[in-house]
């Protein structure tokens, strides 16, 4: 009992702790040095302009988060396949791994104003740019993973006869889901930063905007409490994610912790 | 039960550079024999596995197990390589099963046997547990059961023990001959160490540097069961003294060759 209590305290206690303190010496600083508020708001008066703005965040919240999943799942729906095509056919590899390779070194901000005017200024752009940056991690960590079959598995299937399906089904993918799911928790947090990206370059919508439009009339305030709702989301989505790979390949977790 | 004919084997690699593997391989297999094959690493050892496996074509010569010429992989054999290679989300009796799920037959009938085979390598109560909370020497066992279950004719096992300390390698080296004594199959099994050639086998094939050719095929006439003590003996000093000269006496000539 008192093991799990000291790692209860390290684990939680320890950096909530350590939260507070940083807060309680922001609100400090920013009492004893009288620091602009249009500048760094203090904690008392983001918290207080946050809930006074709550409904309309929520709703600007619910926005982002969904081009966020949208864009998330769409790169996963897209990733696999593609992923899975590279690793069973050197031809396709050959052919789509360098243009894969070119679109990942394009940056996304650069192009989402592009985006932007072919696809409006609604939620698909920014479903979009989500997308393009989240779907690289997920090929190439799922392309990894697939090749990560040990050799001698392989051969011993084929010595089986198993077919190519029976082998990729009982073998090759459970053997990928770790890397799958590291790649999908790189994939959530690009994702987010894709869709807020979008609504930086052109939106009425989503928190992006709200950042970007409380910044210009110099309500840092409400743009402190932006951010942190934007934090939060990120936080969660890669817990959820998280939680899920612990559920999906159990073995996997356990491993770890030895 | 196999037969080699002038096989040989030469890769192409993936830059296109030819890989002279295997050379000129003519050898018999006794049905129910046990035929250790020691050389130097990189001799085509393990190609010559995959050559009678027919997971790999050979570039020449033929390749017959049971009479029939060797075109493709067939079931009737079981594997163990160097490392155990289970499958890390299934349970140790899962891990047994696994071959019977992939070759397609009905598991409810080998259930037993694979009971069976976990408690005759030691493993019973362990159906339950995990790989990962075996030890490597384990974790082999699991893999000997799961070479076994179809019961195939023919056991491939590529260095089984070598990644094993001294002590379990001699404990498995034991074990197995106990299991090849029980219920007899032929067994090809290759090792780079040459006391493990020699107490388990019946033949050893001793292959040269690549690309690997038979040196020798040395008969062990030592009584059977086989114990470790048999090391002492003066014939099994005699076979191990044969087979190191084998191996390394043509590298030695070459190499004065080159002095010269
Ligand atoms: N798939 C392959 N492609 C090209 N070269 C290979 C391949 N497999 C093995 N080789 C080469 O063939 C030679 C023999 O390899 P191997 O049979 O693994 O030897 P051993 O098992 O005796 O160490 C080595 O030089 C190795 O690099
Ligand atoms: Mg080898």
């Amino acid at each position: 009992m008192p093991r799990s209590l000291s790692r209860f305290a390290r684990d939680y206690l320890l950096p909530t702790g350590t939260l507070v303190a940083v807060l309680v010496l922001w609100e400090v600083a920013y009492r004893v040095f009288k620091i602009p508020r249009f500048i760094v708001p203090a904690p008392s008066a983001i918290i207080a302009e946050t809930w006074e703005w709550r409904f309309r965040l929520v709703e600007h919240t619910w926005v982002t988060l969904y081009e966020t999943l949208a864009g998330f799942g769409l790169s996963i729906a897209v990733g696999v396949p593609l992923a899975v095509l590279i690793v069973y056919s050197p031809v396709l590899r050959n052919a789509l791994y360098p243009l894969i390779v070119v679109t990942q070194s394009v940056p996304k901000v650069a192009i989402a104003p592009v985006l932007l005017l072919v696809l409006g200024h609604g939620e698909a752009s920014k479903l979009v740019v989500a997308f393009l940056v989240a779907f690289f991690p997920i090929v190439v960590d799922t392309a990894t993973g697939l090749a990560a079959t040990p050799e001698e598995l392989l051969d011993l299937s084929r010595s089986y006869r198993t077919s190519q399906l029976k082998t990729f089904v009982k073998v090759r993918f459970p053997m990928a889901l770790p890397f799958f799911f590291s790649g999908l928790k790189v994939a959530i947090t690009l994702a987010l930063i894709g869709a807020v990206v979008g609504e930086f370059v052109g939106s009425d919508k989503g928190l992006g905007y709200i950042i970007l439009s409380a910044t210009s009339y110099w309500k840092a305030d409400l743009a402190f409490g932006a951010i942190f709702l934007l934090s939060l989301m990120a936080i969660i989505l890669f817990a959820l994610v998280a939680l899920v790979e612990r559920i999906v390949c159990p073995w996997y977790a356990a491993e770890q912790q030895q | 039960m196999i037969r080699l004919e002038k096989v040989d084997k030469t890769y192409r690699t993936r830059r296109g550079d030819l890989v002279h593997a295997v050379a000129d391989i003519t050898l018999d297999v006794r049905e129910n024999e046990f035929v250790t094959l020691v050389g130097p690493s990189g001799c085509g050892k393990s190609t010559l596995l995959k050559l009678v496996a027919g997971l790999v074509p050979a570039s020449q010569g033929t390749i017959r197990v049971r009479d029939e010429v060797v075109r493709g992989p067939f079931p009737d054999v079981g594997f163990l390589f160097q490392h155990p290679v289970l499958l890390p989300w299934r349970t140790v009796f899962d891990n047994v099963m696994f071959s019977i799920e992939m070759l397609g037959l009905e598991s409810r009938s080998y259930r037993a046997r694979a009971r069976e085979l976990l408690s005759l390598t030691g493993l019973a109560g362990f159906d339950t547990k995990y790989p990962r909370e075996l030890s490597g020497g384990m974790q082999q066992r699991v893999a000997i059961c799961r070479a076994l279950i179809h019961d195939p004719g023919l056991l491939l096992m590529d260095e089984p023990f070598g990644a094993l300390d001294a002590m379990t390698r001699e404990e498995m080296s034991l074990e197995l001959l106990r299991i090849w004594e029980d219920r007899r199959k032929t067994i090809f099994f290759v090792t780079h160490s040459i006391p493990e050639a020699i107490l388990l086998a019946d033949r050893v094939v001793v292959m040269t540097p690549r690309p690997g050719r038979i040196a020798r095929v040395l008969e062990i006439d030592l009584p059977r069961p086989r114990s470790v003590e048999l090391e002492f003996d003066e014939r099994f000093k005699a076979y191990s003294h044969a087979i190191r000269s084998d191996i390394f006496a043509p590298r030695t000539d070459r190499e004065y060759a080159t002095l010269a």
